[in-house]
């Protein structure tokens, strides 16, 4: 898809009425389309090619690229930098900002500094705990949580202010995000929960890994309920599987991840287990793809982010769109130039 | 104490209802407070703030109390020190993602919320970001000059 003001690579696109971001996921979402996002192989390098191959294997497949702020509180490239990079070659990222590391001061740094650079999406998380990641000895900060950044963050764009009330000249055109996770404890709060990010400003959701589709219909039936599907678009969490062993591993030690006993059972029983996995998360797609009120898939495939294309190409859910990239068009700009 | 804290929530009903009496005590009483001056009943009233709230729920003293809020679950008690909801590594047992020793404070406070009169409304309004100045002082007497400045404004 392109959109016919689409401008210079890395140049903001014109704000539509009723979008609050200049950027490509807001359009492709608001414009009615199946939006793909996927996730940025976190970096423990300096290198800023690095970040560029690892953003390569997704071109022509996602909508945006999520840029994980120190993922499972281990130590990586910050998220900022990352989008600050990738924004320059056109690529549309989302920053995410855990409450986990910094305070109210540096993270408002962060949302304007970010978006100056560029970057139109920003995904407000909590953050996993210290005791989670490669630093437990670390000073955990959670100044703010997840909801009160989304107000911070909405005041800034919105109301052109700080927390502390001092104006800004210039406010960040963002385009905010929350996580939801609907697979665990407590369940009939989860939906509640959901309410209460949208009201605090979320417009869009990025939840954590579906294996469940029952649950997250029974998640979104309350959703819809609550009356929030043309309040918010979300994006389902889904992800290939590399085996039953590794699956059982994820469940037990990574906060969060809920799979049933029948997906494991599954991948136990395949004699090309990443192959299944991939299977399984592209069956998962189409069941998902067809529950009303999703908007979209979030297709997390850490150290496999190269099977994403291969996923999203198998599952139809673009339907012959091609998400831009940079140097996606240029073929036809060849061509227009020489006839 | 953890033991007193989950008693606390499982009865959160009366300890609310019981908090709603005291609290329009202490409101109404905003004249003497106000006599005996504010600033000086701020470290004998915290203390004995920091007693009972610390037995009933573990109180940190955040110095402005949710509990009304937060199904009498205090909610700083949460490693994360969320003030809106459950994060999303509560374990399936209920059991808190970083200490997996203890009940994730928001499941107790979802249950909590449930026995309260009001507790299913309250829990669902967004709490703003923690002022942490107000850490060790009382929330009592916050909550007493806060209203006697509402009325205040009201009146003027």
């Amino acid at each position: 898809m392109k959109f016919d003001d689409e401008p210079v690579p890395g140049y903001p696109l014109p704000i539509l009425p009723g979008h609050t971001s200049p950027g490509r996921l807001e359009r492709v979402l608001r414009s009615g389309a199946f939006a793909v996002t996927s996730e940025l192989d976190p970096l423990d390098s300096a290198d800023p090619e690095d970040v560029y191959r690892r953003a390569r294997v997704f071109d022509g497949y996602v909508d945006a690229i999520n840029a994980t702020d120190g993922s499972g509180a281990n130590c990586h490239m910050s998220s900022v930098a990352v989008c600050a990079l990738l924004t320059r070659i056109g690529y549309a990222p989302i920053m995410q900002i855990s409450c986990r590391d910094r305070n109210r001061i540096a993270i408002q740094g962060d949302i304007l500094g970010g978006a100056a650079m560029g970057v139109a999406n920003m995904l407000c998380l909590t953050g996993d705990g210290v005791q989670a990641g490669d630093h437990p000895q670390a000073k955990p900060v959670f100044d703010l949580d997840c909801m009160t950044l989304l107000e911070i963050g909405r005041t800034l764009r919105d109301e052109h202010k700080f927390q502390s009330g001092r104006k800004l000249t210039y406010a960040p055109r963002v385009f905010f995000g929350a996580a939801a996770n609907p697979f665990v404890p407590p369940f009939q709060w989860r939906a509640d929960r959901l309410a209460k990010k949208v009201a605090a400003g979320a417009q869009f959701i990025q939840t954590q890994y579906c294996y469940d589709v029952p649950r997250l219909k029974t998640f979104m039936a309350q959703v819809e309920d609550l009356g929030l599907l043309d309040k918010v678009f979300i994006l389902v969490g889904v992800g290939p599987l590399r085996s039953a062993k590794a699956a059982d591993w994820m469940r037990t030690n990574v906060p969060g991840i809920h799979i049933p006993d029948s997906i494991i059972k599954r991948m136990a029983g395949a004699e090309k287990p990443a192959l299944e996995g991939r299977q399984v998360c592209i069956d998962l797609i189409h069941e998902i793809q067809n529950i009303k009120g999703v908007s979209g898939v979030h297709v997390m495939a850490f150290r496999q982010e190269e099977t994403v294309a291969e996923i999203i190409q198998k599952s139809g859910v673009l339907k012959n769109r091609v998400p831009w990239y940079p140097d996606r068009d240029a073929n036809i700009h060849l061509t227009q130039e020489t006839t | 104490m953890y033991l007193v804290r989950r008693w606390s929530v499982r009865h959160a009903g009366a300890l609310s209802a019981l908090y709603g009496g005291f609290e329009r005590v202490v409101v109404s009483m905003h004249p003497l407070w106000k006599w005996l001056g504010y600033e000086r009943l701020e470290r004998p009233v915290a203390g004995i703030e920091r007693v009972v709230k610390g037995f009933l729920f573990d109180c940190q003293m955040c110095g402005q109390c949710a509990l009304s809020s937060t199904g009498m679950s205090c909610s700083m008690n949460c490693p994360k020190n969320l003030r809106n909801g459950p994060c999303g590594g509560v374990r399936a047992n209920g059991q808190c993602e970083v200490k997996p020793q203890m009940r994730c404070v928001w499941v107790e406070g979802f249950e909590g919320s449930q026995r309260m009169r009001g507790g299913q409304d309250a829990i669902r309004v967004v709490q703003i970001a923690v002022d942490r100045r107000l850490q060790g002082r009382s929330a009592w007497l916050k909550v007493a000059r806060d209203s006697a400045d509402r009325a205040a404004v009201e009146k003027a």
